[in-house]
């Protein structure tokens, strides 16, 4: 158990670097000039900028020197210069960062809570119509393409039923609040400030309703099953002999074994998330690191893409790490082999 | 053991076993197989229905659906519902040669990596580990980009994002079967290794791969219209779905530009996904009911 855990903490690193290596090959190989991927078209013929940069990566070295400044300049958090925004890559994402998360833990809250919910509630009453009504609910939103269904929902609630807000973190010309969390809805509440708070969380309601939809039947799906699994055992048996209503056996005795497996999935969801993540900051002019990837890929902003990769792909890394540990620790009985 | 009778071709009942076979499946299974024929039966004969030309204005700019447009008109006053069936020529094929390529490529290096193991397995699968560490949509959209936006260079990023998941499935399979009696008498009985492989083991490890190709088949074709919809697949004016959908959020307040390539893409998804659970029900039944 506890070597399992020491090899996977261990093994990141290595995982990290191959991140950081795949992202090198691409960075070489694009158009066969990777000085083209780190200097703007239209600085080119610029001698003095294509020298500084060429210094700088040491793009007149053979390719192992390069692989290694590279390598430098990414631990000392220098990933280039955005071709859009001209400002470091670095800056840009540690910038939008927060709003990712923020809508991430919001739709996590959200998927996990409707999940579990629907889990349970289909577990309790099993084909019945809400368990099929339930299953098809999930399933579509796993199903639903989120550049769309995010299109659509705007189009309801926000133009025709006017029940939420635009697009993006909050009104127009509304100052964002100050504070360390970067979580406009944390940040307000923070500062006191309840009418901010509303408005921050009206803007983060339906893009993360949208996102939280498709993990809904993720969690629900393992809710249920582990559940119907769990209230099959002796001790389930023991406890409805012994004279524990329904409500007693499941919440008390089968949830709480259920939830176990339920673990293992968040850092799937995690990823998840982070793939429609992008595309519902598309959607929603979100000003986080997924819009930001998105109009840098809309014009091959090289740097920018990189950049936002190797993140999401440390991120990713870090939640399944998580996920792994806890999912040892709370059950021991697991033997993890591998 | 009715998992390799299935697969196995060149029965002399071969249509009627087929029958048999997607009445064994549940209904759900059934609807996605209709819809997945309907797509199939457009997208290799659309050009002969009686459409207006989808790249070629047809009537009034944004128009909303009615009687001579039933999906209503786009920005340049093209036939939606045209365009709608005319972009099952883009999506569907493209996701069908990435799972069948991936499904190839993937198969092949776990096969090798779970038969041979030492080396060979190491350096597949830590390169599969990498790979996976990457959230899809970001490794296909850099691997697009760095390629250069089109269709088939989208496409090969996603043989790249998609190749370890097959790995993984298919080396599980080969590391199980290959410590079955019947691998250890061919052995014993004298067979090289190549034939052992080929003739006694992969024959057995095909069902998971099937199930999961199946389910992915929505997932790629999700993707692929991602990375159109991002800017980075089809290049307009090409009708594919998700740069489809891409014009409709350009153009916000007329719904239905986006409304029918939304429904489409939908549809194949949720198809895929009836499918594959129908599949694994009839042939898996060790998995979890």
């Amino acid at each position: 158990m506890l070597r399992y855990l020491i090899r996977r903490v261990l093994g990141v690193p290595f995982l990290l670097l191959g991140v950081a290596s795949v992202a090198f090959i691409l960075s070489q190989s694009t158009k066969g000039d990777p000085l083209s991927a780190l200097v703007p078209e239209r600085m080119m013929n610029n001698p003095e900028i294509v020298q500084a940069v060429e210094a700088q990566w040491g793009l007149d070295k053979p390719l192992p020197v390069r692989y290694v400044v590279y390598m430098k300049n990414l631990v000392q958090g220098d990933m280039g210069t955005s071709f859009n925004t001209r400002r470091p890559v670095a800056r840009d994402i540690a910038e939008r960062l927060p709003a990712t998360l923020e809508l991430v833990v919001a739709a996590m809250i959200v998927g996990t809570t409707l999940g579990m919910a629907i889990g349970l509630l289909s577990a309790r009453f099993r084909h019945s119509i809400f368990d099929n009504a339930a299953r098809g609910f999930a399933l579509l939103g796993s199903s639903l393409p989120i550049f769309w269904s995010g299109l659509i929902m705007l189009y309801i609630f926000s133009v025709q039923l006017k029940w939420t807000p635009g697009t993006g973190r909050l009104d127009a010309r509304t100052q964002a609040p100050e504070g360390v969390t970067g979580f406009y809805t944390v940040d307000a509440l923070l500062a006191g400030n309840g009418g901010l708070f509303i408005e921050a969380l009206s803007h983060l309601a339906l893009p993360a309703l949208v996102l939280g939809w498709s993990v809904i039947g993720i969690v629900a799906r393992l809710v249920r099953s582990s559940l119907l699994d769990a209230l099959g055992q002796d001790y389930v048996r023991t406890a409805r002999a012994k004279g524990a209503s329904d409500r007693v056996v499941l919440i008390n005795h089968a949830l709480r074994n259920a939830l176990i497996p339920v673990l293992t999935v968040l850092g799937f969801t995690f990823a998840y998330l982070i793939t429609g993540a992008v595309l519902t900051e598309a959607i929603f002019s979100w000003p986080g690191i997924g819009s930001y990837a998105v109009s840098a890929a809309r014009s091959l902003d090289y740097p920018a893409i990189g950049g936002v990769t190797i993140v999401g792909a440390t991120a990713f890394l870090l939640a399944n790490l998580v996920t792994d540990i806890a999912y040892a620790w709370a059950n021991p009985r697991i033997k993890v082999s591998g | 053991m009715s998992a390799v009778e299935t697969l196995r071709p060149a029965s002399p009942s071969r249509a009627r076993r087929a029958w048999t076979f997607v009445r064994r499946l549940p209904l759900t299974g059934q609807i996605g197989i209709l819809i997945l024929l309907f797509w199939a039966v457009t997208l290799l004969t659309v050009q002969f229905w009686p459409l207006v030309d989808p790249l070629m204005m047809a009537g009034r700019r944004l128009q909303p659906p009615s009687a001579d447009h039933w999906l209503g008109t786009d920005a340049l006053g093209r036939d939606v519902l045209s365009r709608t069936l005319h972009g099952s020529t883009y999506t569907i094929p493209v996701a069908l040669m990435v799972v069948v390529s991936a499904v190839v490529i993937g198969s092949a290096l776990g096969a090798a990596a779970g038969y041979l193991g030492g080396w060979t397995d190491a350096v597949i699968m830590r390169a599969a580990d990498v790979t996976l560490s990457f959230p899809p949509i970001l490794l296909a959209m850099t691997v697009a980009a760095t390629l250069g936006p089109g269709l088939p260079n989208a496409g090969l990023a996603m043989v790249i994002v998609w190749w370890p998941i097959y790995a993984r499935l298919m080396r599980a399979q080969v590391l199980e079967v290959r410590t079955r009696e019947h691998v250890e008498a061919a052995i014993a009985g004298g067979a090289g290794r190549g034939r052992v492989l080929v003739v006694h083991i992969l024959p057995l490890c095909w069902t998971p791969t099937l199930i999961n190709a199946t389910m992915d088949f929505g997932q790629v074709a999700l993707l692929a219209a991602s990375l159109s919809f991002i800017g980075l697949g089809a290049v307009p004016p090409s009708p594919e779905w998700g740069s489809m959908i891409s014009e409709g959020a350009a153009k916000f307040y007329s719904w239905w530009i986006a409304f029918g390539p939304g429904m489409a893409i939908l549809s194949v998804v949720l198809a895929t996904a009836f499918l594959g659970d129908g599949l694994r029900d009839v042939l898996d039944r060790r998995g979890p009911k």
